[in-house]
C-alpha cells in the first residue's frame, strides 16, 4: 500500500516507522526542513521538505497513486485541507485527519474526510468509560487489532456480580475467555457466577468493546 | 444594500479591517474576529460592530461570533487553509447563505472554486490591475 503522512513531530516519525515496518510504500511530508531531515536519515521512506497542503507537494509525492493519506499536523485547518485536496484532486480513496478542536470531527467526515479523529476525544472516552475499572491491564491487540485482549478486575459496583453469564446480555463479537479467581484460572461456561474481585480475560472485537465494558460495570 | 445584514469578517488584517469598517458604515451589523487584539486598532472610527479576539480556527470561537445567524461570512485571513476551513464550516455546518473566501494561492484558488466555493484570489486580481496599468502607462 501507498501511504502519504503529512505532519511533524512524534506521531509522524512512529507511525512513519511502524507503516515502513509493515512493508508500505511510505512517503513523508515535512513542513519544517530541520526535521525533514532528521525524519530522511531515520526512517526508510522518501521524506519531502514542504506544504502538503499545496498542490505542488503532493504531486511531488505522487498522490494519484497513493492508496492513503493521513493528514497529522496540529492544525485542523491544514489537515483539512490535505485531505480534500488529496480525495478530490488526485482521486485519493482514504484520507485520515487528526482534528485538534473535537468539534470538528463530525464536520470533517460530512464533508468527504474518510475518517477524522480526535486524540482529545479518544482519552476522554478512555477515561470516562474506564474509570470505574482500576485495573485494565494487558491489553493486546491480535492480527492488526482485528481482536483485542483485555483484562479487568470487577469491583462491587459492577451490575453483572452475581449473574451467571448466560443472563448478561453480552454482545455478539465479545466473550469472557477466562475467570481467574483467588489464584485459579478456569475457562467459564454459561452458567458460571461473577464475583467481586474476579479477573476476565475478554477477547472482543473493537466494534463491541464499549458495549462489552457496559455490560460489566 | 438597502437591508441591514449581519455580517462575520474573519481575520482583521489590512483588507479584514476595510471591508468590516466599510460594511459597517453601510449600516450592516458587523462581527469581526481575528486572534490578536491588537489589529483591532486598523478599525476605522466608523466601524461599530462586534470585535471577537480568538482562533478561528476553534468551533467555539465561530459559535461565539454567532456564526449561525450570520447572513454572509468574510474569511480573509492571512492563512488560505483556515479561509477554506472558516468558509466550508459557515457554509456546512452554520448555514450561512454567503460566503466568500480569500485565496492567496493561485492552484488552491481554483480547485476551491472548482469545489463550490466562491473564492476572490487578491493575488491574481493585483497581478491583472499591475500588468493593466503597465499596459496603459506603455501606450501613452
Amino acid at each position: 500500500m501507498k501511504v502519504i503522512l503529512i505532519g511533524d513531530g512524534k506521531l509522524t516519525y512512529f507511525l512513519g516507522k511502524k507503516f515502513v515496518e509493515e512493508k508500505h510504500q511510505v512517503t513523508i511530508i515535512n513542513a519544517h526542513s530541520a526535521e525533514a531531515e532528521t525524519f530522511s536519515h531515520q526512517i526508510k521512506a522518501t521524506v519531502i521538505f514542504g506544504d502538503g497542503t499545496h498542490p505542488t507537494i503532493l504531486e511531488e509525492a505522487e498522490a494519484s497513486r497513493a492508496d492513503l493519506v493521513l493528514a497529522l499536523t496540529p492544525h485542523d485547518e491544514d489537515n483539512l485541507v490535505a485531505c480534500q485536496i488529496a480525495q478530490q484532486y488526485y482521486g485519493v480513496s482514504r484520507t485520515i485527519a487528526l482534528v485538534n478542536d473535537p468539534s470538528h470531527q463530525q464536520f470533517f467526515e460530512q464533508i468527504g474526510i474518510t475518517i477524522a479523529f480526535s486524540a482529545t476525544q479518544i482519552l476522554a472516552n478512555l477515561i470516562e468509560k474506564r474509570a470505574d475499572f482500576e485495573d485494565i491491564a494487558n491489553f493486546l491487540a491480535v492480527d492488526g487489532g482485528q481482536i483485542g485482549v483485555t483484562e479487568i478486575i470487577l469491583d462491587e459496583n459492577s451490575s453483572a456480580i452475581g449473574k451467571a453469564l448466560q443472563n448478561l446480555a453480552l454482545p455478539a463479537g465479545a466473550l469472557i475467555g477466562c475467570i481467574i479467581r483467588e489464584g485459579r484460572a478456569f475457562v467459564p461456561s454459561g452458567g458460571s457466577l461473577l464475583q467481586v474481585g474476579d479477573r476476565l480475560i475478554l477477547i472482543s472485537q473493537p466494534e463491541h468493546y464499549e458495549q462489552f465494558l457496559e455490560v460489566l460495570t | 444594500m438597502k437591508k441591514s445584514l449581519y455580517i462575520a469578517v474573519i481575520g482583521c488584517g489590512r483588507l479584514g479591517s476595510i471591508l468590516a469598517s466599510d460594511l459597517s458604515q453601510q449600516g450592516h451589523e458587523v462581527v469581526i474576529i481575528d486572534q490578536d487584539k491588537s489589529v483591532f486598532a486598523h478599525l476605522g472610527s466608523e466601524f461599530s460592530g462586534f470585535a471577537i479576539t480568538g482562533d478561528a480556527a476553534e468551533m467555539n470561537i465561530l459559535q461565539l461570533a454567532k456564526l449561525n445567524k450570520a447572513q454572509v461570512a468574510i474569511a480573509v485571513t492571512g492563512k488560505d487553509n483556515l479561509n477554506i476551513m472558516v468558509s466550508q464550516l459557515a457554509k456546512t455546518v452554520f448555514n450561512v447563505p454567503i460566503v466568500l473566501t480569500r485565496i492567496l494561492d493561485l492552484l488552491k484558488d481554483e480547485i476551491y472554486q472548482q469545489l463550490g466555493l466562491i473564492t476572490i484570489s487578491t493575488t491574481k486580481i493585483s497581478a491583472e490591475i499591475f500588468l493593466q496599468t503597465l499596459q496603459q502607462q506603455l501606450e501613452e
